[in-house]
């Protein structure tokens, strides 16, 4: 009961009510909306983070205790932690912190970013060898787009952005939007499923 | 003071239609020629003195939205040009109040009955008659089974990535369905599943998914809770802790299902870069073609939806993706004849016949925009 009714019965209220919320935009309805999405999940999400960090600790601290192939690392995330924290809860007016934060982690953040160009190239080298018609077909498409969005596209022949232009906007378009239409439908087919009982997978097996 | 009450410059005030009140529309007619700006004036019943609303934009339209509902109000503007200025008001009191349906989302409604409709004659005929239903293969699924053997003949672990969205994206409830299915083939072999998390909420619901897969594979004391584990809530972070994951633990198969963003490529190409057999799927469209570049398998957009009917065969669920066909196929027609109509539309405004395009702009207006 416990484990597979009260859940349903849950997602059952909850979906059919905020189904019904987003077609009422008066104040009653908005305020159920900022209650159970502002509010509830916020709470939830803060209940988690205990779990959260529990479950990180306990990962790390098992690494470093076994001595597992790059326990350090292990070690480093929870000084790494450590620290943060203690420098946001200790440190008035968080300069500090937000040093830490603009200086360590967001040039962290934009290096692995930057990693992105290199896979990129790895990527397309492999995908642009033409061993059959289709991967032929990508490989002088993309050679066109990738030559029409740069100066000497148009240096080579007038026509060449229009064409890009025309690639991106028609065919292009026309596939994502195949592809989009599927996934809203299949999202919302979904979404019904969870509201009636029928898919419960998410609930652990089904 | 010397003001003109032009004929022709109006002001007309109304109730903001499908809003949650506290608002008026305020629309200026006949802004007189070389205005420099146009200032707005309100007097609630029972005031003696018009009060200032602040101003209205060039294209002569605004809301007020520091009027109270149930308040009654006039409106005054004041249209400024360089030598003078000129007035205009409204005749009768209007008031702001909510309401209870917004009009502009009628066709979402009109969809999602028909289309919900669909789905549920589907869902009923499919318990009916469960083998007439047909599911063409899906290869990135069938070779779940495979890419857990290969794993688990070579002695290591599966990856599973569940992507960077909560449990209230679909495509995260979608990798949950197909969690469950790894989770079991791999408790049934013997292996290991490693699943790192980018959110608590998702952590949670993996291990219990894992738990009970285990459970059904008659291997509960195989399941370890945890190596399903929270790593972080930063996006690249997150992609650096699974690139060092999979350089260190070198997986043997490794699952991408969920929503991605930028790091999609990173974590495919260095599951590549080890040579597992990589199995992803998206939802995630501009995603799509870096996976399908880097990886072995791709499960394409709805296709993850499909997962669940596809491993359980469970007649309702597989109802339920018919369904989805045949609104889809409605609203292929659509499309199509859309194109025709405002296409013969086009000519025959060209040709001097504008009544088809303004039928075809009616249409367009209420599918679009809800504005029937």
């Amino acid at each position: 009961m416990l484990r597979r009714t009260l859940p349903q019965a849950i997602a059952f209220i909850i979906g059919f009510a905020m189904l019904i919320q987003y077609f009422i935009p008066h104040p009653i309805s908005e305020r159920f909306y900022n209650v159970i999405v502002q509010q509830w999940l916020i709470i939830i999400l803060g209940f988690m983070y205990i779990f959260a960090l529990r479950s990180f600790f306990m990962h790390h601290i098992v690494k470093i205790r076994r001595k597992k192939e790059g326990y350090w690392f292990s070690a480093m995330a929870i000084v790494a932690l450590l620290f943060m924290l203690s420098s946001g809860l200790i440190t008035t007016r968080g300069v500090f912190f937000d040093s830490l934060y603009n200086y360590m982690i967001a040039p962290l953040q934009a290096t692995m970013f930057s990693l992105l160009a290199f896979f990129i190239a790895s990527a397309a080298f492999r995908a642009f060898r033409a061993r059959n018609f289709q991967a032929t077909l990508l490989l002088v498409t993309a050679v066109i787009v990738m030559i029409g969005r740069v100066p000497i596209g148009d240096y080579l022949w007038k026509g060449m952005p229009d064409l890009v232009e025309w690639i991106m906007s028609v065919p292009n378009m026309a596939a994502m939007r195949g592809i989009r239409i599927g996934v809203g439908l299949g999202a919302v087919a979904t979404a019904m499923k969870i509201i009636l009982g029928i898919e419960r997978s998410y609930m652990g097996g089904e | 003071m010397i003001f003109f009450l032009i004929i022709g410059f109006s002001i007309v005030a109304n109730d903001t239609p499908n809003d949650a009140g506290g608002s008026i529309l305020i629309t200026t007619y006949n802004i007189p020629e070389g205005t420099q700006k146009i200032e707005l004036y309100r007097l609630a019943k029972g005031d003696t003195i018009y009060e200032e609303a602040g101003l209205i934009p060039p294209r002569g339209e605004c809301e007020d939205v520091s009027v109270v509902d149930g308040v009654e109000y006039l409106y005054r503007v004041r249209a400024i040009t360089e030598d003078t200025f000129y007035v205009a008001e409204t005749k009768e009191f209007i008031s702001s109040s909510p309401q209870w349906f917004n009009r502009t989302r009628i066709t979402v409604l009109l969809f999602f009955i028909l289309f919900g409709g669909v789905v549920l004659v589907y869902i009923e005929l499919a318990k009916k008659n469960p083998k007439g239903l047909f599911i063409r293969k899906l290869p990135a699924l069938d070779a779940i089974d495979e890419a857990v053997g290969r794993s688990t003949e070579m002695g290591k672990p599966v990856l599973f990535v569940p992507g960077l969205e909560g449990i209230t994206d679909a495509g995260t409830l979608a990798s949950i369905t197909i969690l469950e299915k790894v989770g079991k083939r791999v408790a049934e072999y013997g292996s290991r599943v490693i699943h790192p998390n980018f959110d608590p909420i998702v952590m949670t619901t993996a291990q219990e998914t894992l738990k009970t897969a285990f459970s059904e594979a008659g291997r509960p004391d195989a399941f370890n809770k945890d190596d399903v584990f929270y790593l972080t809530y930063e996006q690249f972070g997150f992609a650096a802790g699974v690139d060092g994951i999979m350089l260190r633990e070198k997986p043997g198969a490794i699952f991408l299902q969920g929503y991605f963003y930028a790091e999609s490529l990173i974590l495919a190409e260095t599951g590549y870069s080890i040579g597992a057999i990589q199995i992803a799927g998206t939802n995630a469209t501009t995603q799509l073609p870096f996976f399908v570049a880097a990886c072995d398998y791709v499960l394409l957009g709805e296709e993850m939806f499909a997962a669940s009917a596809y491993i359980s065969r469970e007649p309702r669920l597989l109802g339920s993706i018919k369904g989805s066909d045949l609104a889809k196929l409605a609203i292929l027609c659509l499309i199509g004849a859309g194109v025709i109509f405002g296409t013969f539309a086009v000519i025959a405004n060209n040709a001097g016949n504008p009544s088809y395009l303004g039928i075809f702009n009616r249409v367009l207006d209420f599918i679009a925009r809800g504005n029937g």
